[in-house]
């Protein structure tokens, strides 16, 4: 059982998440993720780890709400238990001097790139920091980040009579104008990851991706999460969530997530009935 | 064949001074070898095929008290027992059979216990059939050997069902703590052995429940969870702890565990790495390892979805790709989750196949389809990535390889499709890596096995005890206990010296 010390609406259907994992904060790296159950009837789900305090005992992660784990998630009080709380799992991400690296999020991806940025920057890299939104209302940590990037650009798409502009598009951009990047890390959606992939692979800039696929058991055990990356299958729960982005089969990535489409609606649909349910009694 | 050289002369001794207990002479006086031959073996009562399909309730019903007695009546109580050496614990058969045979149904479960501390789910896991069952004497003699595993089955579920699970004294703590790493079969034995000696367990489990295969893999309707739990109670009681969600490799390294105060560690984490075929399409959706099939409905209990939130996909054309125990449990799964056509792939015939044979036979009553001598080649998908028909290649058998087995040899030309919307892979699993890899120093074989003195199974640390399926690879849960009493066995010695 692992407490929930706080959970907060960040923007809409965008929370943060803190939970009372002493063991896990003290071992997690940026790049990991931990899996948790939000009740006994739930999901195994991964959240990757957007920060981590040791003094204080806990791990947070930031979650978008998107089906019934999620919306069950956003439901949780402080002092409420989830029955599974494990990790760190997967493997930390690779962490150097490389020069410039460019760190890109989008949605949850804006807190899960934080400590990326952060280890980084104190590798002693030029960190310019890529965060994509729909609109400004939905922008949130700009400031944590702004502390640990040297630049700090904000992609929105607030007014539709502009052309819609996407961080790949500014990413492809920056790079026509020869502006020297030498790594990329895009965390967020898995259109965002492969945009960002397709824009720096003219250019041969290291991407590297962090993969958010179904898993299960998040020790390897299951292969629920198998990726092709190259000519090789692999599991982003043990030999991930980081892969190179110009390897990741993309196609099959997309349509692998979408697995359970049906089952996820139904589920949401089942569970929100129940809510109301017992809401009218 | 599991059957030892030759007994321990400890093991040889507890059954000579067994046998010639005064009741027992009595008891071989009161039936004569010829009328105890002649007795029928009992027939385990099942649910009917047609009913158990549509459910995740147990099959075997367990024997009525008077059947049991009336089996144990078929056992010759033999001078010098075989079946006692096809037993991976070397369970003093003969004594609980005729224990049975006057009535001491409780006490009959002791003496298992003695050396089998989870009779209850050896009873209904064990491959009898070629282990202490496949040397009974009366075998040789009627072709029909006692029904060992069914009456093993019988007193465990007669100690749990009248409340009467005997916990055994405890000496005085050792004060040394033990950190047993998986709790599946291999772990719990350990864990159990070690309690009973006085030393503080820790059993760490990555998953949310305890059991390891015996909860994510084998079925509620092969073995129910609430015999587990019963198990597990039980070690609890003995005053082990058992400590979910925890990743060792992860939440914490062997070593940290060390930095602890943990003396001595069991490794017992399984062979939790899927194989998969590497053949094309084989990432497309409605494609399964039987882990992640089992898991999500065992587990996570996908058979009641939406109750429970975790789905698995129902396929009308399920296709169950390897002849183990696992595929058997994988098919009956499909079977019960609805699927019109539930078809065995293997690619060797009837007779090469390493399932129990009840297993086989329950499977076929179900109306499973076997499709023997064939494997598949590739997955063919439609324009959402999800599987739709699968080709197949026919084999036939040449000659015997490594495993005695006749080696399954590709015909050219006889490629076929089969159409198909769910494969669960069933082809073997491979020692899971996370300790190995995180473990600095630690002796690994090419499969990626831990490397143990079989007489200790100890590893090359100092220390550090490995068994069960880490060890061996894909093997079974009464090898895995074994290994577990005898790693138990010289941990207790190892923590002495020290």
């Amino acid at each position: 059982m692992a407490k929930i010390v706080q959970k907060k609406k960040l923007v809409p259907n965008i929370y943060l998440l803190e939970v009372e994992a002493p063991e896990v904060a003290k071992k997690a790296r940026p790049g990991q993720f931990v899996i948790l159950m939000p009740d006994e009837f739930g999901e195994r789900i991964p959240l990757t780890i957007a920060d981590w305090d040791i003094k204080r005992g806990t791990v947070t992660s930031v979650f978008m709400v998107v089906g019934t784990s999620t919306a069950k998630l956003a439901g949780v009080r402080p002092g409420d238990e989830l029955p599974v709380y494990v990790g760190p799992l997967g493997r930390p991400s690779e962490i150097d001097y490389f020069g410039t690296v460019l760190c890109a999020g989008g949605c949850f991806g804006l807190g899960a790139i934080f400590p990326l940025a952060r280890a980084y920057k104190q590798a002693g890299n030029r960190v310019v920091t890529f965060l994509d939104v729909r609109a400004r209302y939905l922008l949130y940590w700009e400031e944590k980040l702004r502390a640990v990037s040297d630049e700090v650009h904000i992609i929105s798409r607030d007014d539709q009579n502009l052309p819609q502009e996407y961080i790949s598009w500014r990413l492809k951009n920056l790079l026509e104008q020869g502006r020297q990047v030498d790594r990329v890390h895009v965390v967020g959606c898995t259109y965002l990851m492969s945009s960002c992939a397709e824009a720096t692979r003219p250019y041969k800039i290291k991407t590297i991706v962090s993969l958010n696929p179904i898993m299960l058991d998040g020790t390897g055990m299951c292969g629920a999460c198998r990726v092709s990356v190259g000519e090789a299958t692999r599991f982003a729960c043990v030999d991930g969530p980081d892969f190179d982005g110009h390897l990741v089969d993309w196609n099959e990535l997309y349509a692998r997530r979408k697995a359970y489409l049906e089952e996820e609606t139904h589920s949401l649909c089942h569970w929100q009935a129940r809510v109301y349910e017992e809401e009218a009694i | 064949m599991a059957e030892k050289d030759e007994l321990s002369a400890e093991v040889k001794e507890r059954l000579k001074t067994e046998y010639q207990k005064p009741w027992r002479q009595e008891l071989r006086r009161t039936l004569s070898v010829k009328e105890r031959s002649k007795i029928p073996r009992q027939k385990m009562p099942e649910r009917p095929a047609e009913e158990r399909i549509k459910d995740f309730g147990e099959v075997n019903l367990g024997l009525e008290t008077e059947a049991a007695q009336m089996e144990a009546k078929r056992c010759l109580d033999c001078a010098n027992p075989a079946c006692v050496k096809g037993c991976p614990v070397s369970i003093d058969i003969p004594s609980f059979v005729k224990l049975i045979e006057i009535g001491e149904f409780v006490l009959a479960a002791r003496k298992i216990k003695e050396t089998n501390s989870l009779p209850a789910i050896c009873g209904r896991v064990c491959p009898q059939e070629i282990q202490c069952e496949a040397l009974c004497n009366l075998k040789k003699a009627t072709g029909v050997p006692v029904a060992i595993g069914n009456l093993e089955r019988f007193v465990a579920d007669f100690e749990r069902k009248n409340g009467e699970i005997f916990i055994p004294s405890i000496p005085a703590p050792s004060g040394k703590k033990v950190a047993v790493i998986g709790a599946g079969p291999a772990g719990l034995t350990v864990a159990g052995e070690l309690a009973k000696k006085g030393h503080q367990v820790t059993v760490f489990e990555a998953l949310h429940l305890a059991g390891g295969v015996l909860v994510y893999g084998i079925p509620e309707f092969r073995l129910p969870k609430s015999i587990l739990k019963a198990e597990v109670d039980y070690l609890k009681r003995l005053g082990v702890e058992i400590k979910l969600n925890f990743v060792v490799g992860k939440t914490a390294t062997l070593e940290d565990l060390r930095a602890e105060g943990y003396e001595a560690f069991f490794i017992g984490t399984g062979a939790g790495l899927p194989n998969f075929m590497k053949i094309p399409g084989e990432n497309l959706i409605g494609i399964y390892s039987a882990n992640e099939y089992l898991t999500r409905v065992n587990l996570m209990r996908a058979y009641d979805f939406p109750r429970y939130d975790t789905p698995v996909l129902k396929g009308e054309r399920v296709a169950v790709i390897g002849g183990g125990n696992v595929a058997m449990d994988s098919v009956r799964t499909a079977k019960r989750l609805g699927a019109k056509r539930a078809m065995i792939i293997y690619r060797r015939s009837r007779h090469e196949m390493p399932a129990r044979e009840e297993e086989i036979k329950h499977a076929e009553e179900e109306g499973i389809e076997f499709h023997f001598l064939t494997v598949p080649v590739r997955y063919i998908g439609d324009e959402h990535g999800r599987v739709k028909a699968m080709e197949c290649q026919r084999m036939e058998l040449g000659e015997p390889d490594a495993s005695g087995r006749r080696r399954p040899i590709p015909v050219p030309g006889s490629e076929f499709t089969v159409e198909v919307d769910l494969v669960v892979v069933a082809i073997g699993q491979s020692p899971n890596p996370l300790i190995p890899q995180t473990t600095a120093g630690l002796k690994v074989g090419k499969w990626g096995n831990i490397e143990v003195d079989w007489s200790t199974m100890a590893t090359n640390i100092e220390g550090v005890y490995a068994g069960g399926d880490i060890v061996r690879g894909g093997a079974t849960v009464i090898l895995a206990m074994g290994d577990g009493r005898l790693a138990a066995a010289s941990i207790d010695e190892y923590l002495k010296r020290k």
